[in-house]
């Protein structure tokens, strides 16, 4: 049975992990995900989890070490933010296209500079061209849940691919909320022993990470895409069975007060939590406004995004991070090539908020939705001084 | 066709016949593209000889991984695994532990597999080294195996900090204002020592016995071993294919790179070196990297020899075991 | 594991650009680079391997009487063999 019970959300997280009982495990700390790694290392050191856990001198060993782990097939689990994530950045794509199913916990954090420790999501989004599933999670729960899921997912015979899963720093990561903690025969029945595609190992020799030359490099690099795009159909597959054995509901993006919207906010990641109650407020004074949480970041779920804004007028698109001297925010630029073809599509602006940790407040969404439609330009720094 | 050629012993020349004794079993197969007369491909061989099927091997990017596994070709028998550059050591160290929580949860079959990590020097002594220090740190049962052609010879011989003094290279050649590497190669077999690992040594395929004892010493060990084995690259070097095998016995007869071991912090020569040393001259002469040398530069190296050649002779004399 | 040994499409390229025939680089035929080719005489061969143990391609294999020869197919003609064959066995002749 599960149990509700009160935890920081790192912990709970690190909590999940075990019990999809990784192999090995391999971090190096950063804040602010350096919770879930000290407190899996805790369990192991307590004797509930049997597994290797290597205390690496980095981040770009720590993704190595997984990648290596992987290789023999064992379930690798890492975690990690900001700094730390770009360090590993080389190793990412690589683990990728060797389709080694890691599974990484990041607890966003803004990339330097200048150097901050706190939440936007500036960090992951260097990584979202590298070949990963990307979940995002909207509040403890959903991140204990994504947790186990991931590893399903990642290691599902069709995908054999690495995914992440997004928890907001500090924001998330650093919260104690009332969450139900799967039991452990629960998950043992959602999730078998991984069955890799091929594992390093004398009785079955395997050459992984060759060389690609020009007359392939094209149709592996199409066969990566594929199973990106692939993977969908898995994702999909194994929310519905969580549902159906825990109860929770996973979709790619999920619908609030969307039915009748004029204007509607799209959100990412623990901000949603606080736009809900913006939503309320509003619609409790009689403004048609609504919010879209996007769950799924990799692969894009590009049909749901247009169905989910069928007949809204306005769409903000809330972005925390800014490709800098380009479009705007990397959300609201996917958004927009998703609607580009479509006859009917909402006016879409682009709020670039909660950069390096700054507080976006329920009136902060008010007041965005207030301003909808007369936003200039195709993105702005919401309440930037000056 | 009967040999003519007058009947020797084997058992009281077994040093001449322990070649044809070596296990005929490749797990470096032919095909691969390494230069003609690669000496690090011939390490590689061997080393393989000596470690046998229990072996997974982790590549650092270079020579070694371009020229056997150019996709879907491999020269490898072996399993073996490539992830990037710089992390050869970690990559090695996921695998170590990946089988061994595998073997001890009985999900893989209850055998002792061996990891061998391998990276050249750039690999290993520049871009690897903070791998490689955390995995020995850590103490992973893990032998690597450092293949040093004394420059990044995959990108086109630019120099690396296991370039010797006064080698020409494409990021430090030779010219009227430079005598190409101005800096004395970095002794990374002390640095490995210096993380107290059980074993370290040199060794070279010039001296195919003596290198192959010692990876089959490093790999009976459970434990974090390091080789550093110099590998004469012609291509690189400058020098004639041919001689590949002769540079590196010259590199250990000057006295430029002796083959020791330290075992539990003790040292010893494995193979005996000249009593003088030979001049270095002899090394260096063969070697087109070298040719702009003045007298006065190889004297420069000489004296340098000599000065390593004596801190190792006397680590040798008086260094003491830990485990006593 | 099944794999096509030239893959064609993109379908056909192994997950993760696996390989599973260990040793297929064996297809791939080195001789071509060769300019000279080691001859060995037997009359002056002791046997003793030394062109086997220092081989870089180890195309240097051993017969039933225990003489020594080169893969042609492989040997890039380094002239390692014949320079470290002591008795002198072993010369290198230019290809035609």
């Amino acid at each position: 049975m599960s149990k509700r019970i009160g935890m920081e959300i790192a912990l709970a997280t690190a909590e999940a992990v075990a019990l999809c009982r990784p192999d090995v495990i391999a971090a190096y700390p950063i804040t602010p995900n350096t919770h879930i790694p000290e407190h899996l290392s805790d369990i192991v050191a307590e004797g509930r989890l049997d597994a290797e856990f290597i205390c690496v001198e980095s981040e770009h060993s720590a993704m190595s070490a997984c990648a290596g782990a992987s290789g023999t097939g064992a379930r690798a689990f890492t975690a990690t933010s900001s700094q730390g994530l770009l360090y590993m950045y080389e190793v990412l794509g690589i683990v990728s296209s060797m389709r080694l199913p890691v599974v990484m916990a990041i607890g966003n954090r803004a990339i330097s500079g200048p150097i901050n420790i706190w939440n936007d999501h500036s960090d992951i989004m260097t990584m979202r061209d590298l070949g990963w599933l990307s979940l995002f999670a909207a509040n403890g729960q959903e991140a204990v849940d994504m947790m186990i899921q991931s590893f399903k997912i990642a290691e599902d015979a069709a995908v054999q691919l690495p995914i992440n899963v997004n928890l907001d720093g500090f924001q998330l990561t650093h919260m104690v909320e009332a969450l139900f903690l799967p039991d452990e025969k629960e998950v043992d029945r959602f999730l078998p022993r991984r069955k890799p595609y091929a594992a390093l190992h004398p009785d079955h020799p395997v050459t992984m990470g060759a060389l690609g030359m020009p007359d392939i490099f094209t149709e592996a690099t199409k066969a990566r895409d594929q199973a990106l795009v692939d993977s969908r159909t898995v994702i999909l597959k194994v929310w519905k069975e969580w549902e159906k054995q825990f109860g929770r509901r996973y979709e790619p993006i999920e619908a609030y007060k969307t039915k009748g919207a004029d204007v509607v906010m799209l959100t990412m990641g623990s901000m949603g939590e606080t736009a809900e109650i913006a939503v309320d407020e509003l619609r409790r004074d009689g403004v048609p406004v609504g919010l879209l949480k996007l769950k799924l970041w990799r692969p894009f779920p590009f049909e749901e995004m247009k169905k989910a804004v069928r007949g809204v007028k306005t769409l903000i698109v809330t972005d925390r991070c800014c490709s800098l001297g380009g479009p705007g925010g990397p959300l609201a630029a996917e958004v927009r090539s998703a609607l580009y073809a479509e006859a009917a599509r909402p006016a879409i602006e682009n709020a670039l908020i909660g950069l390096g940790g700054r507080d976006v407040t329920v009136d902060d969404f008010k007041q965005m939705f207030r301003q909808a439609g007369k936003s200039k330009g195709i993105y702005e720094f919401y309440g930037v001084r000056g | 066709m009967m040999s003519t050629a007058k009947p020797i012993s084997i058992v009281e020349n077994f040093e001449i016949y322990a070649p044809k004794l070596v296990d005929k079993e490749e797990f470096f197969c032919s095909g691969h593209r390494a230069c003609q007369g690669c000496g690090e491909a011939l390490a590689i061989r061997l080393m393989c000889k000596a470690l046998g099927k229990d072996t997974v091997i982790a590549n650092a990017t270079g020579c070694m991984e371009v020229i056997a596994t150019p996709y879907p070709a491999t020269a490898w028998t072996l399993p073996w695994i490539h992830v990037a550059f710089p992390c050869a050591a970690a990559v090695g160290a996921g695998v170590e532990a990946g089988l061994k929580v595998l073997r001890r949860k009985g999900v893989n079959p209850d055998r002792y597999i061996k990891t061998v990590t391998i990276g050249g020097d750039g690999g290993t002594v520049d871009i690897g080294l903070q791998a490689l220090s955390g995995a020995m740190e850590r103490g992973h049962d893990m032998l690597y195996v450092c293949f040093d052609n004394e420059a990044y010879m995959n990108t086109g011989i630019q120099r690396s900090s296991a370039t010797p003094f006064g080698a020409s290279t494409t990021t430090a050649p030779a010219g009227k204002a430079s005598i190409g590497n101005k800096t004395w190669k970095k002794n990374v077999p002390e640095i490995m020592v210096a993380h107290n690992i059980p074993y370290v040594a040199t060794a070279s395929p010039s001296y195919p016995i003596d290198f192959m004892n010692k990876v089959k010493k490093a790999r009976a060990i459970q434990g974090p071993t390091y080789i550093h084995c110099l590998s004469v690259c012609p291509t690189g070097w400058r020098a004639k294919s041919e001689e590949c095998i002769k540079l590196g016995r010259l590199a250990v007869e000057t006295g430029v790179f002796p083959l020791y071991e330290v075992e539990n912090g003790v040292y010893r020569l494995t193979v005996e070196t000249p009593d003088p040393l030979r001049p270095v001259t002899d090394y260096i002469k063969a070697q087109g990297r070298f040719r702009h040398l003045t007298p006065d530069e190889i004297r420069t190296i000489q004296r340098r020899v000599n000065l390593e050649y004596r801190k190792l002779m006397n680590k040798v004399e008086h260094s003491l075991s830990w485990t006593e | 594991m099944a794999q096509k040994k030239w893959p064609e499409t993109w379908q056909e390229v192994t997950p993760g650009c696996m390989i599973f025939e260990g040793g297929n680089s064996r297809e791939y035929h080195t001789g071509s680079w060769r300019a000279q080719r080691p001859v060995w005489d037997n009359a002056k061969c002791i046997k003793c391997g030394i062109c086997y143990i220092f081989c870089p391609e180890a195309c240097v294999k051993e017969d039933a009487q225990g003489y020594f020869a080169a893969d042609l197919d492989y040997c890039k003609g380094c002239g390692i063999c014949a320079h470290e064959c002591w008795p002198g066995a072993i010369t290198m002749v230019e290809e035609g």
